[in-house]
């Protein structure tokens, strides 16, 4: 059965089935139309079918992130290649598998210029974790195999198959994946050094003002170390911060939660980092988001950073400790020695560290001025999240303000139901991911936490949601600007607002009804909750309009350029701190 | 900065359309500095490819670099033969000298004391052929500008680990 002869289409189809791929996000054209013939005899396999190849891309992101499978995409040569790209660099930053499957002319046309003909190995070779040229059909199928186990594998990745015309048409032999044999140049790294256990768990007990720092790592290595990780935390009872990619590896309403950190990270996570004498990183890559000025990042504590990709070490910071591993091997490890060492924590210092940590939450950082006749955006927000509190929801976000303020407010309970551009910072990721959250999960209530600006880089998709009856929620919080623009603007550049405000916006009630969708809008604080309960009764896909304070800032915010004990907590609180430094500046 | 190191680097990968792209597009992409690179399939039947890359940075840049390029899926093993114990380097140059009467006499005089060979004659033109170390090339091709050199072609550095182990 593992031999049979077949062409090239068709054993891309039978390779998907094999790794069990249930649905593909792609647009057809002329070089893959061999593939999309064998799509259409069969019915295993369900295609969604885009606006524009980006948006494939940000479904099958979200749909891997919310599922934690491999997602899949399947897009025509050149121009179908080309707009794929920055959904491959979002997915290479971000850490998600993804398989791309793009045509390509026929292989004696390669270098010819041919009609829809781009070096898309070559266009892709940075932006994905690994890519290949098929060029002899009875390589395919071992291709196909690997390009899944590379995507899924060590840090996962978007990997790319180009697959010339030719290839497709061929007939050749069929290799079923347990055939495969694994290749010696690619061999992750998933058990730890039982050494570097042992220099970890003997900072760890000596700790006294020590933070766990976890990030995407957990959640990629899966739900059992996010449960290790709860363990780990239950077991030392030190304090958790987390990245913008880590939210829901740990439960928000926990009490040893601190909030996100970073840029716009709660004043008791980022003064933690800085204090912390053991930072215990889990998963997360000292990101220049959550660093700030690297001189001056935690300058006195120890740190163990434990990640499987051997790269994030010592990148950015210099470490104390590397752990290279699965994080759910290493979480596993350092559990079991703990409990060898019969670990109980220095209860004194630990008491005076929390105590000092209830402090700065005292200062409740993300509290933000109230108003009963102009929306504020945080308040919708949070009024999104006290309404659908209890009920399993997927959100996603697009990139700017809407989505700092999403990640303070929303509280996630669990992994996998967060969905936003990180790394990249890809504006008009969050309906097109939405798509592929709700493709995932057909009955779940997905909401798009959008900015009026980022929704219009893919609103296309509103068409797709549409075709294919997904209910997906948008919620727009519309301040007319590019917010996060505007607000370095207002900080950094003496408050010239130079481009930062669309004057055409287009009226998103009527937009939504000519998709074919409901619409909403709401300008007044008192009306809020109404129109988000109307917008949850609705059954197909909606776009609701909050138009918000213009005006608005996202705080807290740590300045560029500036250390994690040099935030700025508030509008009041901008002058105090003087202007953003020239090295600052340059920074982004 | 005054901690910039040079190493010298072995990275054995899988020899296979695009892979030297990928370990330039690393270098190129991440601003790391490649001061030479050689690349050459030395294992036909494993399809194995030996590429050594002289590079310099920080020692954070250097660990870096190593990490990077082992990240690659086709590279098989990335040894710093700088950093891993003694090894042989060496260089072949193919030096172009022209002219007649004293100088074309005195250039071959050099060329026997630096053991060059002579690959090419005319009666107006020679082509010597020199290996060794990046420093002895410098200095023997420093010495035959001035006699009448024309062009100048080097393989960039090759290196191995001296002693019985791999690599």
């Amino acid at each position: 059965m593992s031999t049979e002869q077949m062409n090239g289409a068709e054993m891309v189809i039978r390779a998907l089935g094999d790794q069990g791929v249930d649905v593909v996000f792609g647009y057809p054209g002329g070089a893959v139309l061999p593939i999309y013939d064998a799509l259409f005899m069969q019915n295993r396999l369900r295609h969604i079918l885009v606006r524009h190849e980006q948006g494939a891309v940000h479904a099958a992101e979200g749909y891997a992130r919310s599922t934690g499978k491999v997602g899949v995409v399947l897009v025509t040569s050149g121009p179908g290649a080309t707009n794929a790209v920055t959904g491959l660099t979002d997915a290479l930053m971000d850490s998600v598998p993804l398989v791309c499957l793009t045509g390509q002319v026929p292989t004696h046309l390669i270098g010819n210029d041919a009609f829809q003909e781009a070096d898309t190995t070559g266009i892709t070779r940075p932006c994905t974790k690994h890519n290949y040229l098929v060029k002899d059909v009875n390589d395919l199928a071992r291709v196909m195999h690997e390009a899944f186990y590379v995507a899924r594998t060590g840090r996962p990745g978007p990997v790319v198959v180009d697959l010339p015309k030719d290839v497709l048409f061929a007939t050749g032999t069929y290799r079923a994946p347990e055939t495969v044999e694994q290749r010696k140049s690619y061999r992750p790294q998933t058990e730890p050094d039982p050494a570097r256990i042992a220099e970890a768990v003997e900072l760890i007990l000596r700790a006294k003002k020590p933070l766990f720092y976890g990030g995407g790592g957990i959640i990629n290595s899966g739900p059992h170390a996010c449960k290790l990780f709860a363990e780990l935390i239950e077991l030392t009872g030190f304090p958790c911060t987390l990245t913008l990619m880590g939210l829901g590896a740990f439960p928000a309403s926990d009490k040893r939660f601190l909030g996100l950190v970073g840029m716009h990270g709660t004043y008791e996570s980022n003064l933690a980092m800085h204090d912390c004498d053991v930072m215990i990183n889990v998963g997360a890559r000292f990101d220049d988001r959550v660093t700030g000025k690297l001189a001056a990042f935690s300058p006195h504590s120890k740190k163990i950073h434990i990640d499987i990709d051997r790269s994030s070490v010592n990148k950015n910071v210099r470490v104390d400790v590397p752990v290279i591993g699965d994080a759910a091997k290493v979480l596993e490890a350092l559990i079991l020695a703990l409990k060898a060492r019969r670990f109980t924590a220095d209860q004194a210092a630990l008491g005076k560290w929390w105590r000092q940590i209830g402090e700065w939450r005292k200062r409740d950082s993300l509290h933000y001025e109230r108003s009963d006749k102009i929306i504020k955006p945080q308040y919708a927000i949070e009024r999104l999240y006290e309404l659908t509190k209890g009920r399993e929801i997927f959100i996603t976000t697009e990139v700017g303000q809407h989505q700092m303020w999403a990640a303070q407010l929303f509280k996630f309970e669990h992994p996998y139901h967060w969905m936003t551009s990180g790394g990249l910072g890809t504006m008009g990721y969050g309906l097109p991911a939405a798509i592929g959250v709700q493709v995932a999960h057909p009955d779940a209530l997905v909401v798009d936490i959008a900015g009026e600006a980022s929704i219009l880089m893919n609103i296309q998709e509103m068409s797709t949601a549409c075709q294919y009856r997904l209910p997906v929620k948008i919620f727009i919080i519309n301040n007319q600007y590019m917010g996060m623009v505007r607000q370095w603007q207002e900080l950094l550049h003496g408050g010239r607002y130079s481009e930062s405000y669309t004057a055409s916006l287009p009226d998103f009630v009527k937009l939504a009804e000519a998709f074919g969708a409901k619409g909403f809008r709401v300008g007044r604080p008192d009306e809020v909750d109404g129109v988000i309960k109307e917008m949850l009764a609705v059954q197909g896909p909606v776009i609701v309009d909050v138009v918000v304070d213009p005006a608005e800032n996202c705080f807290p915010m740590i300045p560029s350029g500036a250390a994690h004990n040099e935030m700025i907590l508030g509008p009041a609180d901008k002058k105090s701190s003087g202007p953003v430094s020239e090295e600052g500046m340059v920074l982004v | 900065m005054s901690d910039i190191e040079r190493h010298t680097i072995a990275v054995l990968v899988d020899n296979e359309p695009g892979v030297l792209a990928r370990v330039i597009g690393l270098f190129s992409g991440r601003g790391y500095n490649i001061e030479s690179l050689t690349v050459a399939e030395v294992d036909r039947a494993n399809s194995l490819s030996r590429i050594t890359v002289v590079t310099s940075g920080t020692p954070m840049i250097i660990e870096q670099i190593k990490a990077q390029l082992l990240r690659l899926v086709p590279v098989r093993a990335v040894h710093d033969l700088t950093a891993e114990g003694p090894a042989v380097e060496r260089e072949l140059v193919l030096v172009k000298m022209s002219g007649t009467g004293d100088k074309r006499i005195e250039s071959l005089r050099l060329a026997d004391i630096f053991r060059a060979r002579v690959v090419d004659s005319t009666i107006e033109s020679f082509v010597f052929e020199i290996t060794g170390s990046t420093a002895k090339l410098d200095a023997f091709i420093n010495l035959m500008k001035p006699l009448g050199l024309v062009d100048v072609s080097r393989t960039g550095v090759v290196a191995i680990s001296r002693g019985g182990g791999k690599f």
